[in-house]
């Protein structure tokens, strides 16, 4: 690694920290501006709510209320959740949730770029087939039914009335109920997995290096697997990341229809509470996320294809 | 190879076609012309428009003719399966899902459609400043981007309309927020190329200000992409605009869109399932023909653009 790519990586990881730090900031304002408290209102006195306002520091002013959670935060403590789970640790909770969430995350990406894949190469191979037109359909379906669409009509259709598989997530038995969550969120990989391997698998087919390799005789097999399909995955890999950040933001809304106890739907059930660490937390985690896989994607383009190189200005 | 000859029989003459070389010349045809022939050549597109047009002829008539009222609530008449007076049922509280179904489609691309404008408006300024004037303006306006565009669209959503209450115009005003990113990018993209081309020299030449550079000279070469922007992104906000219904961040009842209707329909799915699969396929539906014209245009208006 030469010293101008370092300069690069530690550059990148100076503006991160700095999106991250105002992201926090712009979060904790606006979760402090959210109309109602995370108290019972109607049925605690004023004394009361005085009590549990102390108890937590609300009563503090804002700029001194950040500075404390900062400080927390550095050492891995995020506060305690204020009336959905009264007074755990939002470290505790994240951790179960994430799990779940990054699971379903990264069986669902792998699972539909499989599929995805498969499906694009053979559309690319024989290109204006019945099996071009199945993966063209799929693909522009899968792109254009919301997730959540998917997962009812899934729930409904293979849970309820053909009974294939359970409708709720339950952790008693996380294989079987987890099948239709992880086919509804996969359904927009495959679409985009498919699409993308086709158009280059097209364009790799294309190519002169392929009618090289034809001309100087090679057979069907060494042709395809060699030579065709290599040069079409690799460029795949690069539009995963995208994908997987898409995923992980889709599932609030299948874990709400599945029932699965993810950060998603932790998220939507801390906002609902006014529970405000929670939220925090939750959001933030989102966004760590998002600019760390951006940041890994940006860093593996040079070390996947070695054709893109960093532009100087940066 | 060694002992390898021609026999005579191995050429064949071709005849004499003198007219072998002769270039032919497809006749000029002004751009948008030939937009448009090849843009009702692709079936789907073709279908997508046809599809969109029955909407929205169907979303501005339907609420005004219907014997029924999309807000009515008349318990005697709820949870009734499709028949001949209600097409497609009516739900929990005796509305008529038809009625509603047309009402919601209206307010959807209602939504869709002013927040797409709006992110045309805030996005095609904010490229044009920042890719025209450059240097620091640049550098300041990415950075701001950047960092908005960093935190995942559906929790900034998320955020915002738990923040301001849900109604017709914050969800707005939240989706335009979220979505003039991408158009200011593909704006700035654009003007970056552009600002060094000849005529653009020219102009400034001849004594053109900046504001008559960008606006008549950059603005025009840029409608292309935008175009294609804005259909890609309809499909988008209406998207966003039930996934806020379904987290319960959607608009007040009893207004109806598609995510509400979706939504409603999801809560009684297992008993009454045509109160679900009815607005959800009336939703991919929509969806699914904005993204095919999409398409079309794309190939139709910008031939160079990859398939992504």
């Amino acid at each position: 690694m030469d010293k101008s790519m370092l300069k690069y990586i530690l550059k990148r990881v100076l503006i991160s920290l700095i999106t991250l730090f105002i992201i926090l900031t712009v979060l904790f304002i606006m979760i402090k501006s959210l109309p109602g408290s995370p108290f019972n209102i109607e049925k605690m006195s004023d004394a009361q709510i005085a009590v549990a306002n102390a108890k937590y520091g609300l009563d503090k002013p804002m700029l001194v209320q950040y500075g404390m959670y900062l400080k927390g935060m550095i050492t891995g403590d995020y506060g305690v959740s204020y009336n959905l789970y009264k007074d755990v640790e939002v470290s505790a909770l994240m951790g179960n949730a994430i799990q779940i969430s990054f699971m379903f995350g990264i069986v669902a990406t792998i699972f539909g770029t499989l599929i995805g894949m498969l499906l694009g190469v053979v559309a690319g191979l024989k290109k204006n087939t019945i099996w071009d037109t199945l993966t063209t359909i799929i693909s522009v379906l899968g792109v254009s039914v919301p997730s959540f669409v998917f997962a009812l009509l899934a729930v409904y259709f293979l849970g309820y009335k053909l009974q294939l598989f359970p409708l709720q997530y339950s952790t008693r038995d996380p294989i079987s109920t987890s099948v239709l969550p992880i086919l509804a969120l996969s359904m927009s990989v495959i679409a985009n997995v498919a699409r993308f391997t086709r158009t280059e698998m097209i364009s790799v087919l294309n190519s002169e290096y392929m009618t090289l390799a034809k001309a100087k005789g090679l057979d069907g097999k060494t042709l395809i697997f060699k030579h065709a399909l290599r040069n079409s995955l690799i460029p795949v890999i690069t539009i995963l990341g995208p994908i997987l950040v898409n995923l992980m933001t889709g599932t609030m809304v299948v874990e709400q229809i599945c029932g699965v106890p993810g950060l998603g739907s932790l998220l939507i059930k801390g906002i609902a509470a006014n529970d405000y660490n929670v939220v925090l937390a939750c959001a933030f985690l989102y966004a760590v996320m998002y600019v760390v896989i951006v940041f890994i994607i940006d860093l593996s383009y040079g070390f996947i294809d070695p054709r893109i190189r960093l532009g100087k200005g940066d | 190879m060694d002992k390898f000859e021609f026999l005579p029989d191995d050429f064949e003459f071709v005849g004499e076609k003198q007219d072998i070389t002769k270039d032919v010349v497809a006749p000029a045809k002004p751009f948008w012309k030939d937009a448009l022939g090849r843009f009702f050549k692709n079936k789907g597109s073709v279908i997508g428009l046809v599809i969109i047009a029955i909407y929205v002829i169907l979303a501005i008539i339907v609420p005004i003719i219907s014997q029924w009222n999309y807000a009515e609530i008349n318990t005697s008449l709820s949870n009734i399966s499709p028949n001949g007076t209600h097409i497609f049922g009516t739900d929990n509280y005796g509305r008529d899902i038809f009625v509603r179904l047309w009402r919601g489609t209206r307010v959807s691309l209602f939504i869709a459609v002013v927040a797409v404008v709006i992110d045309v408006f805030v996005g095609v300024t904010y490229g044009m400043i920042s890719g025209y004037f450059g240097g620091k303006v640049d550098n300041i306006l990415q950075r701001f981007q950047e960092i908005v565009n960093s935190i995942p669209t559906l929790v900034v959503l998320t955020l915002l309309l738990t923040v301001m209450k849900p109604s017709l115009t914050t969800i707005i005003i939240a989706l335009a927020f979220t979505e003039w990113i991408p158009m200011s990018r593909i704006t700035r993209a654009q003007v970056l190329k552009i600002k060094e081309d000849e005529f653009v020299l020219a102009s400034r030449t001849l004594g053109a200000s900046s504001f008559f550079i960008i606006f008549k000279e950059i603005l025009p070469n840029i409608v292309n992409q935008l175009i294609i922007m804005c259909m890609m992104t309809i499909p988008n906000a209406i998207f966003y605009e039930a996934y806020l219904s379904f987290v319960g961040l959607g608009l007040p009842i009893p207004e109806a869109s598609l995510g509400t209707l979706v939504n409603d329909g999801s809560k009684f799915f297992l008993v009454y399932a045509y109160q679900m699969i009815i607005p959800s396929i009336a939703l991919a539906l929509l969806m699914l023909s904005f993204n095919l014209v999409a398409d079309g245009l794309r190939d139709a208006l910008d031939p160079t653009m990859k398939e992504m």
